[in-house]
């Protein structure tokens, strides 16, 4: 063929498999571990690092532990008789402290429960092949949160939205009165009519006071509908009713009205009828469950609700502050930039320090926030800074063309971001994402520092216990507490790389 | 044909990028059913004067009419517009998250409110009018470069537009996936589509157009019929063009 220029095959070449000395073990160590003196000394030295690792760690954790007792005795080497690694016995013993902190024994119940109902929403949410996708994501992200709140923390309702918000708005707005009236007594009270400045803080102080009184009256409808509902004898029942009224009017207008709304008021009224049962159900218009303060919570139950509110509630403040950083409005770009910049620049240890010993401070008397909400809101907002920055990556990669196509289908530019750009702007970022969950898992352990006695905190809480003082209680714990995170975190990451491979199963090319 | 058949007006168009003018006096009128092509340098701006004509890009000074509906330079009524204008990407922009059914489904079930099952019926029967309907359930990155600008015809066809803008289809496809779509396309003009069409395909120019435009830093050099335009080009731009590209 090759003194001559023309060449016509005429039978295909059958495919054949690979030789022999290229698949096996053998030629794995040949081709990979052993082919030079280099590598060979690597795979050496590899595999005497492991062995030196991994021997003593199974010693301590299984050969040399002491798996039961009653306590501290069991787990010394005088009555062992050996070496002692684990003193598992201690775990034993502490477990429940580790998993509900110092929860009442008689409420713990309500923990297992909280738990339980997690697991049965998530499960199948996790699962692709469950149907109810968007009814299961709903319960889960929408309802279980209250009915958890309501199981963990305990206590009834008095009002529902609309006496939540005419308190909410009055409270402002006579805040807000209060302040301009205090101004304007400073500018008053100044005296010095030569100079502007007084002046000028009474004539401010004073259109403050007259805005807040004009809003007053402009949410007088609000208040009075509040005024009703309280005067009914009633109140939580005359008030999910007046709210179920409303909304279901507004879903119906927005739904389109006689022609197409029905459904709209249909889903709504469900929805306040499911409310109403639970809200029965659980006795909240009787007081509901006793109290349980969050200074009593601990253990893993603390540890697991900063991680899945953080990472549930970073998700949507992440999004939102990535759109906003591309957004061509300025002012929402520049907020976003300011605020992604802020969380990123400020320590997560000085967030939760301002949360909880701060902002107590800043904030008006009357108006408290429970401490745990404090926390879980900074960890919310810092997260979501990060999150913003993964998904702002994502949304890059999404090429131009893409929204081009779906502007010249006619779509909104809303519905553009939502069907289109985003659900591909999250695939890219998937181990990014689950890169910072993971991280945000193992920094709750923070929380420990501003007397919340997370898994780790009550895990050095009980090393003061007595009882169980022996020199490898320390260890036994940190490497018990090591396990759980590790499990969690382990999961997490091949759930993300099952998820990943799924998603991309259509992009071979 | 009178002037009041006019589906798309553009009268007095000017455009700049920065200091740049990249479309300049251009004066416009596309009869209903009329097939246009416009060929040119690249740089001449024919990308550019079709993507104005659903909004894609703005521009500074001029009108544009689609079917009644006026885009004047604050492009007020975008949406009216894209509702009847269809778009074909060179590089397809097929949604590579949906399935090739779901590409098509989108923009009825979203902008036009049909319901899904409807919407799947109209999907296919425009999947089978580009002879893909046995690939309505894969994804995009699973069939052939030419499989996927006849989805992209498809997609653009289930908005039941009036007027379709093609810009470059066939640049970014194999050699031998050309034709397909090609085929598409005349079939398309035969059912008395109005189209306007960015394209270096001169066979097809010659085959399907009424008109064909030549363009070149960003004016209309030369209009007329295929025939008069490749044998008989007037100006002296043209002449070096065709010279060019026909070999």
């Amino acid at each position: 063929m090759s003194d001559t220029a023309s060449f016509v095959r005429q039978d295909l070449a059958p495919q054949r498999p690979a030789p022999l000395r290229a698949r096996g073990i053998v030629a794995f160590a040949r081709s990979r571990l052993f082919n030079t003196p280099a590598n060979a000394l690597l795979t050496i030295v590899g595999v005497l690092l492991l062995w030196a690792i991994i021997v003593p760690t199974v010693r301590f954790l299984f050969v040399d532990a002491v798996w039961a007792g009653a306590d501290r005795t069991a787990c010394l080497a005088e009555t062992a008789g050996h070496p002692v690694g684990a003193c598992w016995p201690f775990v034993q013993a502490k477990l429940t402290q580790f998993i509900y902190g110092f929860y009442p024994e008689a409420e713990r119940w309500r923990v297992n429960l909280t738990f339980l109902l997690a697991a049965i929403l998530l499960v199948p949410l996790l699962i692709p092949r469950v149907p109810a996708k968007t009814t299961n994501a709903l319960l889960f992200f929408i309802a279980f949160p209250f009915v958890a709140f309501f199981l963990l923390y305990g206590g009834g309702l008095q009002g529902f939205v609309i006496g939540w918000v005419a308190h909410l708005v009055s409270t402002f707005l006579v805040a807000i009165g209060d302040a301009g009236a205090r101004l304007a007594e400073l500018g008053a009270g100044a005296g010095g009519a030569s100079s502007a400045f007084p002046t000028l803080l009474r004539v401010v102080g004073e259109g403050i006071v007259w805005l807040s009184t004009f809003l007053l009256y402009v949410s007088f409808p609000l208040l009075w509908l509040r005024d009703q509902i309280l005067a009914s004898g009633q109140p939580l029942w005359a008030d999910v009713a007046a709210t179920a009224v409303i909304v279901s009017a507004v879903a119906f207008a927005v739904g389109g009205g006689i022609r197409t709304g029905w459904r709209a008021l249909l889903v709504s009224l469900i929805v306040f009828a499911i409310i109403a049962g639970l809200i029965r159900a659980m006795g909240l218009d009787r007081g509901g469950l006793t109290v349980v303060d969050t200074r009593q919570w601990g253990g893993l139950l603390v540890t697991l609700v900063v991680a899945v509110t953080g990472i549930v509630a970073s998700m949507p403040v992440g999004i939102a502050l990535a759109l906003g950083r591309r957004s061509t409005i300025p002012l929402i770009r520049l907020f976003s930039i300011g605020f992604i910049e802020f969380w990123r620049g400020v320590p997560l240890i000085t967030v939760l320090f301002f949360a909880t010993y701060m902002l107590p401070l800043f904030l008006p008397g009357n108006f408290t926030v429970d401490g745990l909400v404090r926390v879980l809101i900074g960890i919310a907002l810092f997260a979501g800074a990060y999150n913003a920055e993964v998904i702002r990556g994502g949304l890059q990669a999404v090429p131009r063309g893409q929204e081009e196509a779906a502007a010249a289908l006619g779509l909104s530019h809303g519905r553009t971001i939502g069907l289109i750009v985003l659900p591909q702007a999250l695939r890219h970022v998937i181990p990014g994402l689950v890169n910072s969950f993971i991280a945000l898992f193992k920094d709750t352990s923070l929380v420990s520092i501003v007397a919340l006695f997370d898994l780790l905190g009550s895990l050095r809480a009980s090393f003061a216990d007595p009882a169980w003082a022996t020199p490898t209680t320390l260890f036994t714990g940190f490497a018990f507490a090591g396990i759980i995170y590790f499990v969690v975190c382990f999961a997490m990451s091949r759930y993300s790389l099952f998820v990943e491979r799924r998603l991309n199963a259509h992009q071979r090319n | 044909m009178a002037a009041t058949e006019a589906i798309v007006t553009i009268s007095g168009l000017n455009k700049w990028y920065g200091d740049f003018h990249v479309l300049r006096d251009i004066d416009l009128a596309v009869q209903r059913g009329e097939r246009i092509v416009i060929c040119g340098p690249s740089g001449s701006g024919k990308s550019t004067l079709i993507r104005c004509i659903n909004a894609l890009e703005d521009f500074q000074e001029g009108r544009i009419v689609v079917d009644g509906i006026e885009l004047g330079p604050n492009l007020k009524r975008v949406h009216e517009v894209r509702r009847e204008v269809g778009m074909v990407f060179q590089s397809f922009n097929l949604f590579p998250h949906l399935t090739v059914l779901e590409n098509c489904t989108l923009a009825p079930i979203w902008v036009r409110h049909m319901p899904q099952k409807e919407a799947e019926a109209t999907a296919m029967r425009y999947l089978e009018r580009v002879h893909i309907p046995d690939q309505a359930n894969k994804y995009p990155g699973q069939i052939s470069g030419g499989q996927q600008q006849r989805v992209a015809i498809a997609r653009a066809l289930t908005m039941n537009p009036k007027v379709m803008l093609f810009d470059e289809p066939t640049s970014a496809l194999d050699p031998e996936m050309v034709k397909e779509v090609l085929d598409t396309m005349v079939d398309l003009a035969k059912e008395g589509m109005t189209m306007l069409v960015v394209t270096h395909e001169m066979g097809f120019a010659k085959e399907v157009a009424d008109r064909v435009i030549f363009m070149d830093a960003g004016q209309i050099i030369e209009a007329n019929t295929p025939d008069q335009f490749f044998a008989n080009p007037q100006h002296a731009r043209t002449k070096l063009f065709l010279s060019q590209i026909l070999r």
